[in-house]
């Protein structure tokens, strides 16, 4: 009988086994949890920029401490991912009020301003951070896996061609092609308007990867029938085959009946 | 009579007997070579000879029907060239094909086999998109089809069963087109699936049962897509083909309509024989079709079914529509309010449903039959028609058909709802508001509109007819009048504006005839919906009108139509 096998019924044994047990678990909680991708980290004099710039521009809706007025809501934990999205497709500034912010013809800030805006809103309470770019371009993915996914979860809304969707009340889906992968992963992450929040838990990061692989694929793929009519379906193709088709084939039988023997 | 006749006295007898003379087709066996030999054998060149000499009266609009069939045999053709690759079987497989979105994806041999004939059959894609095409522009020109020969009256006696057999024809397109695009088994057909599974479970008491009869245990199970391959490839094309033939036999042995003119009488066909003029023309007209479907599909892209995805019973996708001709369904159950569904004695009865998806198809069908038949009762005229109405000499029967087609257009705009909010940034719910009002309002303006305007068009041909052509030339006479100078129109143009029948609503009669002998009476129901049918009916110019207005000249400037109207009564 050796020592170990001598201690086994010592008092202080199952305390020495729960905290090993502990200690394992927690580790390998550490090592394989999935980790929420993220670009980088803010500094202080970018966080004190951050803040002018939203006083002077965003400030009007959400409040000079961005906790929301009655037009704009709460910014405190939305994190530096909702700014990066909302300002780097230009849905803010809104330039005017309606159901939801439209995607802007251009972006009103430069990155840096963003980013700096992004880390003072972050500083508010935590949220969700900017991701890194491992994750957001695709590379990698597979568009397979991202397509079945993405037929899942976003088609119902977005369109299996993904050319956006409507919602209630004149909201709506938008249209995924053109898209920056990023804009795509912090979307998923942030839910902004009326979608969705797809966290890591639930769509971990690798899986967006594949997702917006499936979107660049499809994009790439182009449209190998021809003119795709706005990948709208049925609705278009039989508004061409009335007008269009019906137009030009009475067209040629009156042709023909205007033709003597 | 030949010479050596008299060899025998009784030959004598015969001396008045006419020379037996050639069969009549020996004309045709005088072709000799194969057209002979075939002839003298099965015997066609009368039937042959009959057809070629047929003569079919030369418009515009009595081509619609021909682009239909023109369409189907496009289909019937592209249709054969994908059977050979399609596999019509809901057997499970992972795609290798050269797709790359959809490389290791788990899907249907349906679907597979059709992405194969999409991307790795040469010219596949093409052979798809026509026969997509075709399907579509063939139901779009047997619509106009039907629209031509309802508002020119073709279906008037003796066609009615023409027409009725043309009803069936039209309901029986869509249903082959919805098996059709049901069976690539992507992710809008399983979709269309899904909801006809759950349109028959709306039906009362059998629904359930009829569901799982239709799918062979519950949805989507393996059976629907040989199922409706049978149905789509087999059943459907042999009844619409047969049904078909049946349309184009009637329409010779019954010949053709025609539009009022000089010369055409009720009793005759103007026009040109089929050979050589329509030969060339119908022959000619097949190719224009077939190479404009051609051109159509390898310009625009139709039913990307990749870009759709494989069916999957949890996935689903916005846009959601069935292809046009299945709209006005749709777009009937999108307008339904949710609250027509009830529940009593632990049984649901889901009109919200049954209504639009079960009763809709068939109603329209049966009243779109029965037409002919109403129309004839109502207005009491049962005698034989081949010459066309122009539609504003009918104007009840025209707004009728108006006022059906604006509740038709209403429920298949009503299908793009969300398409139309998207695309147009408004709201969905104020949409669907706006059709469910306009269901019901817009065909009663659109009858009032269009009977108005029938009317005023048959008075301004009135005026033109009785005044003349107005020259916008100004006169001023001796003694200083100033008048616009009419020109009389020549007798051809007037012939188009004059040359229809007077038309009176029916009266109530007692039951009794002249003589007091019992006669069926008109019934007060009838009576009334023939005053509607007939009210403020324009007369034709009668020649007397016409003589009395060149004789008395300005002295009947006065007279208006309405008035002449009035007096006739």
């Amino acid at each position: 009988m050796n020592a170990l096998a001598a201690r086994r019924r010592h008092p202080a044994a199952i305390f020495l086994l729960l905290l090993l047990g502990l200690i394992l678990t927690g580790g390998a909680y550490a090592a394989l949890a999935p980790k929420p991708a993220i670009a980088a980290e803010a500094s202080a004099g970018q966080v004190k920029e951050g803040q002018e710039l939203f006083k002077t521009n965003c400030a009007t809706c959400h409040g000079a401490n961005a906790l929301g007025t009655n037009v704009g809501p709460n910014l405190a934990g939305v994190g530096a991912a909702a700014v990066d999205f909302q300002m780097g497709t230009g849905r803010m500034p809104m330039a005017e009020p309606g159901v939801q912010a439209p995607r802007g013809k251009e972006v009103q800030f430069s990155e840096e301003q963003i980013a700096a805006i992004g880390a003072f809103v972050a500083s508010l309470a935590p949220g969700p951070a900017v991701p890194a770019e491992e994750y957001t371009t695709g590379a990698g993915g597979d568009p397979g896996k991202g397509g079945e996914i993405f037929r899942t979860n976003c088609s119902m809304c977005h369109n299996s061609a993904g050319a956006g969707g409507a919602l209630t009340r004149g909201k709506y889906a938008p249209k995924l092609t053109g898209v920056e992968g990023k804009h795509i992963y912090e979307a998923l992450l942030t839910g902004p308007q009326s979608m969705p929040v797809f966290n890591d838990d639930n769509i971990s990061p690798e899986s967006k990867n594949d997702l917006i692989a499936y979107l660049k694929a499809m994009e790439a793929e182009g449209n190998p029938g021809g003119m795709a009519l706005g990948s709208l379906g049925p609705v278009p193709e039989g508004l061409v085959a009335w007008v269009f088709g019906l137009g030009v084939l009475v067209g040629a039988a009156y042709w023909l009946g205007q033709k003597g023997a | 009579m030949s010479t050596n006749a008299y060899d025998r006295p009784a030959e004598a007898l015969r001396s008045g007997d006419k020379p037996v003379t050639a069969p009549p087709s020996a004309g045709a066996k005088k072709l000799g070579g194969v057209a002979g030999w075939v002839d003298d054998r099965l015997g066609p060149a009368k039937g042959v000879n009959y057809l070629m000499k047929k003569v079919f009266p030369d418009h515009w609009s009595f081509m619609l029907g021909e682009i239909a069939m023109y369409s189907m045999i496009v289909c019937l053709l592209t249709g054969v060239f994908l059977t050979f690759w399609f596999i019509p079987s809901a057997g499970h497989t992972t795609y290798d094909g050269s797709y790359v979105p959809l490389q290791g994806v788990g899907m249907s041999e349906a679907y597979a086999s059709s992405l194969k004939i999409s991307f790795d059959i040469k010219g596949g894609l093409l052979i798809r998109q026509m026969h997509h095409w075709a399907a579509l522009m063939f139901i779009v020109a047997l619509s106009a089809h039907m629209l031509r020969v309802f508002f020119t009256g073709a279906f008037r006696r003796p066609r009615e069963l023409n027409w009725v057999i043309g009803c069936i024809l039209s309901m029986l397109a869509l249903v082959e087109g919805f098996a059709g695009y049901s069976l690539p088994d992507d992710l809008l057909s399983g979709t269309g699936l899904r909801a006809a599974e759950g349109f028959m479970q709306s039906a009362p008491i059998i629904g359930s049962y009829l569901a799982y009869m239709v799918f062979d245990g519950p949805f989507p199970g393996e059976a629907i897509i040989p199922r409706l391959y049978g149905v789509h490839v087999l059943l459907l094309p042999a009844i619409l083909v047969g049904l078909f033939t049946a349309h184009i036999v009637m329409v010779a042995v019954q010949k053709h309509t025609q539009y009022p003119g000089p010369g055409r009488t009720n009793s005759n066909v103007v026009g040109f024989p089929v050979m050589p003029v329509y030969a060339a023309k119908a022959g000619g007209f097949f190719f224009i079709v077939f190479g404009f479907i051609a051109v159509l599909s390898a310009l625009v892209q139709i039913n990307a079914i990749w870009v759709y995805g494989p069916y999957d019973t949890s996935a689903v996708t916005a846009g959601a529509q069935p292809d046009w001709y299945m709209g006005f369904a749709d777009g009937a159950l999108r307008l339904l309010p949710g609250w027509l569904e009830f529940h009593a004695f632990g049984y649901t009865l889901s009109l919200n449903v049954a209504i639009g998806a079960l009763m809709l198809i068939p109603i329209m069908y049966g009243i779109m039959a029965a037409y002919p038949f109403i129309e004839a009762w109502v207005t009491g005229d049962k005698r034989e028609h081949h010459l066309l109405d122009r539609p504003r000499n009918q104007p009840t029967r025209t707004a009728l058909g108006v006022a059906a087609l604006t509740f038709y257009g209403v429920l298949m705009f009503a299908a793009a709802n969300d398409i139309m909010a998207i695309k147009l940034h408004m709201s969905i719910n104020d949409i669907t508001y706006f059709f469910r009002t306009a269901a019901f309002v817009l065909p009663v303006i659109a009858f009032w509109a269009t009977r108005r305007v029938c009317l005023s068009l048959q008075r301004a041909d009135r005026n033109k007819v009785l005044h003349g052509r107005e020259t916008g030339r100004i006169v001023r006479t001796a003694d200083g009048q100033f008048f616009e100078a009419h020109e009389p129109l020549d007798p051809y143009t007037r012939w188009k504006l004059v040359g229809f029948e007077g038309q009176q609503p029916l009266e109530l009669t007692s039951g009794v005839d002249a003589h007091g002998v019992a006669a069926p009476s008109n019934g007060k129901w009838r009576t009334r919906l023939s005053r509607f049918y007939f009210q403020d009916v324009v007369q034709p110019v009668t020649p007397a009108e016409l003589e009395a207005a060149h004789h008395d000249g300005h002295a009947t400037e006065h007279l208006e139509a309405g008035e002449t109207t009035k007096a006739l009564h």
